[in-house]
């Protein structure tokens, strides 16, 4: 132990280095860094929400949601497949995540040839016949596959939104099968990123039934009752029957434009192709019927076709504000969300807590690592001091690993560094009492050193692994901050076990080999 | 002028003696903390119940009473205010809403509309969802159990399974006096405080390995004395070490309690707590478990040289 091979000496100092270089960005204000040459390592330490200021939105994709509106679409499919080849049917409903239903004809023929006419309009679909009952379910595999691909349209669309705000550095992540996280650094309102994100956004075009009377409660087959988005003069909102066939989708806009039209806030939009064909379609048939602009169930307006609108184009009108109709313009050419989504944690933190927790972390650290480096230069004099070399750099590799990987520093994470500050001496405090038990067996100067680090290694790895078991479990289960706990102490471990190690070590040898002292002094 | 060299050098302190005492003080702390629990409870953070949390800062030092009485007034059930940290800081919590997040949100805008210029900032403005309350729950206490068990394992990996026996019971104890510590201290108990007690499991059992891999160095030392005097040798020799490196932890830990701010607050005091009692049930705990768990048969060059030495009648 006392003979240290060269290369490993070099490894040594050659891991303090780049330890300062990586560390060393962090001493510079951001704007002197602008400066460096681009090969220069100027990665500072990534600063958490809570201590840069700024929101984290939890986000819920609804995919149950979306499950249940596919295997309803696919009832209708049969319902309008079935009638059109003539075939009697009785119980469609969904079951247990799969549409069923009796066949009146519980033929083996019948059910084989119902098989294949489903089969051919839905491939993916798994079908099993009993006995005259139709079970179609879609595949574990095509379910999963929908559910991420839903996600990743989700986050895709969330992006655009935001983008098109301009606001800042906004990252988004999934997390888990049905979440996504976003964080908006130096966001303070979250509340309009919220509005943006929130709203599902899905627009169609759809006929209103004038026949039916809205206040009768239940709306004619075929149709359904609507409110408005706006409330009347009396405070409640107005009732429309809506024709439940859409006339043209939203999907279909290629373009959405917040305008004004005789004063008043409009939005302009274009169609694609087959949408202004279709919307060219419907008008043309159904002069001087209203038609209602229905907004994530909600009706925004039912103007009258006044004549038939062939260019493709149109403006929706509604009881908009200059800020709310470009909100909603945005909202249109973004495109929707491909499922309902909902808030389920919302943290902000505004700047001036964020530098103060910054400031309150910077001094516990300082004044706890001052107090720590007196106490060990009292407690084992030279060594003591040897061991502060140590501890002042496994600070520096602290921050220079943080910088180097840009993981996340945050308040809890200062925590687990004063922790580690503490923690950190630990590794030597072992080897040096080793140490001094073999002086007291009455070895010599330089075989107690040997034998003292012999004995503790071993200590330190249990020690060390074990508490390391603890991190790590800390952070697969933390979430957020927490995790920056997680992540300074495992780093904080395993940098001390290097420095206390192998630095102090080093430290020790060279001194031994210079002065060769008669006595340890400790 | 190493002022280590002032501490005793060979210090014989029977520990083990007084183990009875130590078990007894060791039961009562987890009945009271079982109790203190089970009737006061903990305060619960939004973390973990879900709910709305606000910090402002006022502009002028804040009439805590005056506020209350107006947030009642607001009739979004439960408001709690409380000074955090300087007279112009205040901490609210709001009950959780019946109904979604739309709700949620309502009585945030309400809350702010009530506050109105009396506000000079926002310091943080959180939510938690029910949902996410529950998981955050389950999730903490499934790492707090995985960390044991995983720890537990090593331990029967690197030693025999009387020490891991031994450690894992010690753990158990240091945990549940932390949240025992939270049930009495009415501290909040949120994700930071589940971070302290995981962080007091990896400090204990760090304090524990320690002893124990002296106690397994002496036990195949010493094959003929008794395991009482043993287990005594090495928590005696070991004791330079654990008395430095609790104080160099605790050190860093007060540095942080009073200079870390007031969101670290409750997590710094828990680890302190932590450190002492982690120190505490290594020598005073997990040693005499080992004793009560009878360590020495299983140790293999033990069996060769017969089983007579384990009573110690050669000794």
């Amino acid at each position: 132990m006392v003979q240290i091979p060269k290369w490993q000496i070099f490894a040594i100092i050659g891991v303090l280095v780049l330890g300062i270089y990586y560390a060393m960005p962090n001493v510079f204000k951001e704007q002197t860094l602008d400066n460096f040459p681009e090969w220069v390592a100027s990665d500072q330490i990534n600063l958490g929400l809570d201590l840069q200021g700024g929101s984290y939105l939890l986000l819920e994709v609804d995919l149950e949601g979306v499950q249940s509106e596919q295997l309803s679409n696919l009832i209708e499919g049969f319902r309008t497949s079935l009638r059109a080849e003539r075939i009697g049917y009785e119980n469609l409903r969904v079951e247990d995540g799969a549409a069923t239903f009796d066949l009146k004809d519980r033929s083996d023929e019948m059910s084989s040839r119902v098989r294949a006419m489903i089969f051919q309009n839905n491939p993916g679909l798994l079908i099993t016949t009993d006995n005259g009952t139709i079970n179609a379910a879609y595949s574990e595999q095509a379910v999963q596959q929908r559910k991420i691909s839903v996600l990743n349209q989700s986050i895709e669309v969330i992006r655009r939104r935001v983008d098109e705000t301009g606001t800042k550095e906004i990252s988004l992540q999934r997390q888990g099968e049905n979440r996504i996280v976003l964080q908006a650094p130096g966001e303070e309102d979250p509340e309009r990123l919220k509005a943006l994100i929130g709203p599902t956004a899905k627009l169609n075009f759809q006929l209103v039934n004038q026949n039916a009377d809205p206040y009768s409660g239940k709306a004619p087959v075929g149709s359904q009752i609507l409110l408005s988005q706006d409330l009347q003069a009396n405070g409640q909102p107005q009732r429309y029957v809506i024709n439940k066939r859409i006339m043209v989708k939203g999907e279909n806009l290629t373009d959405a434009q917040a305008t004004f039209q005789d004063g008043q806030p409009v939005i302009s939009f274009t169609f694609n192709t087959t949408g202004a064909k279709r919307f060219a379609d419907a008008t043309q048939k159904n002069v001087n019927r209203p038609f209602a602009i229905v907004l994530d169930g909600k009706v925004i307006s039912a103007p009258v076709i006044r004549s038939p609108i062939l260019t493709g184009t149109g403006i929706i009108s509604g009881n908009f504000t200059t800020q709310s109709a470009e909100e909603l313009a945005l909202l249109l050419r973004a495109g929707a969300l491909p499922a309902d989504i909902s808030f389920e944690e919302e943290r902000t933190v505004g700047a001036g807590l964020g530098e103060d927790s910054v400031t309150a972390g910077k001094y516990a650290s300082i004044i706890g690592l001052v107090l720590v480096l007196i106490f060990m230069g009292l407690a084992y004099g030279l060594f003591g001091i040897m061991a502060n070399f140590a501890l002042v750099a496994n600070l520096v590799l602290i921050v220079a690993v943080l910088s180097l990987f840009q993981a996340t520093l945050t308040l809890p994470g200062i925590a687990g560094i004063v922790l580690t500050i503490g923690m950190a001496v630990d590794a030597n405090v072992l080897i040096f009492e080793r140490i001094r038990e073999e002086i007291r067996n009455g070895r010599g100067p330089v075989m107690a050193v040997d034998a003292g680090y012999k004995r503790a290694i071993a200590t330190i790895l249990d020690s060390n692994i074990t508490t390391l078991i603890a991190a790590v479990l800390l952070f697969q289960f933390g979430t957020g901050p927490i995790k920056g706990f997680a992540v300074t102490l495992t780093i904080g471990i395993i940098t001390s076990m290097f420095t206390a190690i192998m630095f102090t070590r080093l430290l020790i040898v060279v001194w031994l080999r210079r002065k060769r002292p008669q006595s340890l002094g400790i | 002028m190493a002022l280590i060299k002032k501490l005793p050098v060979n210090p014989k302190i029977d520990f083990m003696g007084k183990r009875k005492l130590f078990m007894a003080f060791s039961v009562l702390l987890i009945v009271l903390s079982v109790v203190m629990v089970a009737t006061r409870g903990l305060n619960l953070g939004i973390d973990f119940r879900g709910g709305v949390l606000i910090e402002v800062k006022t502009t002028e030092p804040a009439d805590l009473n005056a506020l209350r009485s107006r947030m009642s007034s607001l009739n979004i059930g439960e408001i709690s205010l409380q000074e955090f940290g300087a007279p112009d800081e205040v901490l609210i919590n709001i009950q959780k809403q019946e109904g979604g997040e739309k709700k949620q949100m309502e009585a945030i805008q309400l809350v702010k509309a009530e506050l109105g210029s009396d506000v000079a900032e926002y310091r943080r403005v959180e939510f938690v969802g029910p949902k996410v309350g529950a998981e955050l729950k389950k999730d903490g206490a499934l790492a707090t159990i995985f960390a044991l068990l995983g720890i537990a394992f090593y331990i029967w990996f690197r030693f025999e399974w009387q020490f891991s026996v031994a450690a894992l019971l010690a753990l158990t104890h240091d945990v549940i006096t932390t949240i025992g510590f939270f049930a009495i201290t009415q501290y909040e108990f949120n994700l930071a405080s589940l971070a302290a007690i995981l962080t007091v499991a990896g400090y204990s059992i760090n304090d524990t390995v320690v002893i124990f891999d002296r106690v397994r160095d002496e036990l195949r030392r010493y094959k003929k004395m008794e395991v009482i005097d043993i287990l005594n040798m090495a928590v005696n020799k070991t004791l330079s070490r654990t008395i430095l490196t609790s104080v160099t932890t605790l050190l860093a830990l007060v540095a942080l309690f009073v200079f870390g701010g007031e969101v670290l607050r409750g997590l710094s005091l828990a680890l302190i707590w932590g450190v002492g009692i982690g120190t505490y049930s290594s020598i005073a705990l997990a040693v005499p478990l080992l004793f009560a768990a009878d360590v020495r048969s299983p140790v293999p060059e033990e069996e060769e040289n017969g089983e007579g030495s384990e009573n110690g009648q050669e000794a």
